[in-house]
């Protein structure tokens, strides 16, 4: 049996981009539907304000494994066999970050004051408008911090993906002690890398805290 | 005195223009609102003329910023009617972009828009709602801006100006968008003295340009001086009207005990 070593550390850094490319899907896909559940969750139409309260409180209530389980395995359910790890993974993530985003970004559109929405409004801009050119730009600036931020459990969540088969970081590990055994080498390492994706994102997240919070006043 | 230091206020009393041209700009009619159980309007009705400068003076929680936010439909009425600009206010089909087309709010906290530059500030409306080019509405904003004396400022952030040019950018904003009436919420209660003059000049030069204004004002010397007509709410109503000397001869003992504490 061979031990720990050069080959190992490649397997690990190949399952990690696989890692970053869950990430990136769940972030990008949930971002879109996050945003969109966001702008729902303030509109000025109650049933679309409820169909979102709804959708955060569902997803936000679910654990992300049973999230995962019942997309891998419901879908199979309804006729579609053989759902790809990637897909069933990318899937599940995508609508636990949504179900997060939403809730973080509405709140960052509802702390930009009342007064720039009626001072808009005053303007005579659309209600489109209003949203697009004075309150999203502000909002962003407060949403930048906790949404990268949240990037960071993104990253650290896709180590559930493992359940559906899908092979990144923690699911290598685990394989590869499968075959030498040498459980605290291995995860030492693969948290290393975890680290290694995660600390300079909290880092970021933590300078433009500041750096927002300054320019502020 | 008045006539003299304002020529402009002298003519318009030789051939009052509201009377002559017949519907004021603003008609408010037996007009009530509440908020839950409070109060606020108690049948309140206002004519304002065209070229008319209308000064609301009164208590804190009179009703006076309650009234102006109702002539630019952002709270709706309970009963009674108002007319501003050929806009039936209270109608239910009320197209609310059309009035704001017409008519300018300036507030007392100025809401600018941070994350904008007061030319960007000044260039919005225009390029979004009358469709103008930039460079259109960059000529208009450093038109504006110069006009309220801020030229060189167009390309500060509010934060980087001071309280009284962030509320004479929030004028020139209003401004641009042409409006036919201007209405003005204590716009200088959060300045101190040196600042409040430099803003309270603005409004005199746009009054002096015969532009219909509404302003709710706590700056008595300025509503004698520039105000065609003064109007004192108390507890929900027009409690007394008349001109400026109505402030030297109030005729309610309400209006005469506000004068003694406000002067
Ligand atoms: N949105 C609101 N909700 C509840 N009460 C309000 C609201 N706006 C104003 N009021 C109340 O209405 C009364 C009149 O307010 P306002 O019109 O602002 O008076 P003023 O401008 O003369 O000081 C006050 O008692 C105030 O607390
Ligand atoms: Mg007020």
């Amino acid at each position: 049996m061979q031990s720990f070593g050069l080959a190992h550390v490649e397997f690990l850094a190949w399952a990690a981009l696989w890692t970053v490319g869950l990430s990136a899907i769940a972030f990008v896909g949930g971002g879109l539907l996050g945003f969109a559940v966001a702008l729902l969750r303030v509109s000025s139409n109650p049933a679309a304000r409820v169909a979102a309260i709804v959708y955060i409180q569902i997803v936000q209530g679910t654990p992300l494994l049973i999230l995962l389980f019942l997309i891998y395995f419901g879908v199979a359910v309804i006729g579609f066999t053989g759902v790809p790890a990637i897909l069933a993974a990318g899937a599940g993530l995508t609508i636990y970050a949504s179900g997060f985003l939403a809730e973080i970004w509405r709140g960052c559109i509802q702390s930009v004051p009342k007064t720039q929405w009626e001072a808009a409004e005053c303007l005579a801009l659309t209600r489109w408008q209003r949203m697009t050119r004075v309150i999203l730009p502000q909002a962003l600036r407060i949403a930048t911090p906790p949404t990268v931020g949240f990037l960071v459990q993104i990253v650290k969540n896709t180590s559930l993906a493992s359940v559906v088969g899908f092979v990144e970081l923690a699911q290598a590990g685990k394989l590869i002690n499968n075959s030498i055994f040498e459980p605290f080498t291995i995860f030492v390492t693969v948290a290393v890398f975890y680290f290694a994706l995660c600390f300079p994102l909290s880092t970021w997240s933590r300078s433009l805290e500041r750096t927002l919070n300054v320019s502020r006043r | 005195m008045s006539a003299v230091a304002n020529p402009t206020r002298a003519a318009r009393e030789d051939t009052p223009r509201s009377s002559q041209a017949g519907a004021p700009v603003v008609r408010l009619h037996d007009v009530h609102k509440s908020f839950g159980a409070l109060k606020v309007l108690d049948g309140v009705s206002l004519d304002v003329g065209p070229g008319e400068i209308a000064a609301i003076i009164g208590q804190s929680g009179s009703g006076k910023s309650t009234a102006l936010r109702c002539i630019n439909a952002l709270e709706t009425i309970q009963q009674g009617t108002i007319h501003v600009c050929g806009h039936a206010i209270h109608d239910p089909g009320l197209d609310r972009r059309a009035l704001r087309r017409d008519v300018g709010i300036v507030f007392q906290s100025y809401n600018l828009f941070p994350h904008l530059t007061a030319e960007q500030n000044i260039m919005l409306a225009p390029t979004c709602v009358k469709g103008m080019t930039k460079a259109q509405a960059r000529d208009l904003a450093r038109a504006v801006l110069s006009h309220v004396g801020l030229a060189e400022k167009a390309e500060h952030y509010p934060e980087q100006l001071s309280g009284g040019q962030q509320q004479r950018v929030a004028i020139a904003r209003s401004l641009a968008m042409r409006p036919k009436l201007m209405l003005f919420d204590e716009v200088t209660s959060a300045l101190d003295p040196q600042l409040t003059g430099e803003v309270l000049k603005v409004m005199e030069n746009l009054a002096r340009e015969g532009m219909t204004m509404i302003l709710v004002t706590h700056e008595m010397a300025f509503a004698r001086k520039v105000a065609s007509k003064v109007v004192y709410m108390h507890r929900g109503r027009v409690w007394e009207t008349g001109t400026g000397a109505m402030l030297d001869d109030p005729q309610t003992p309400e209006l005469r005990a506000f004068i003694g504490n406000g002067l």
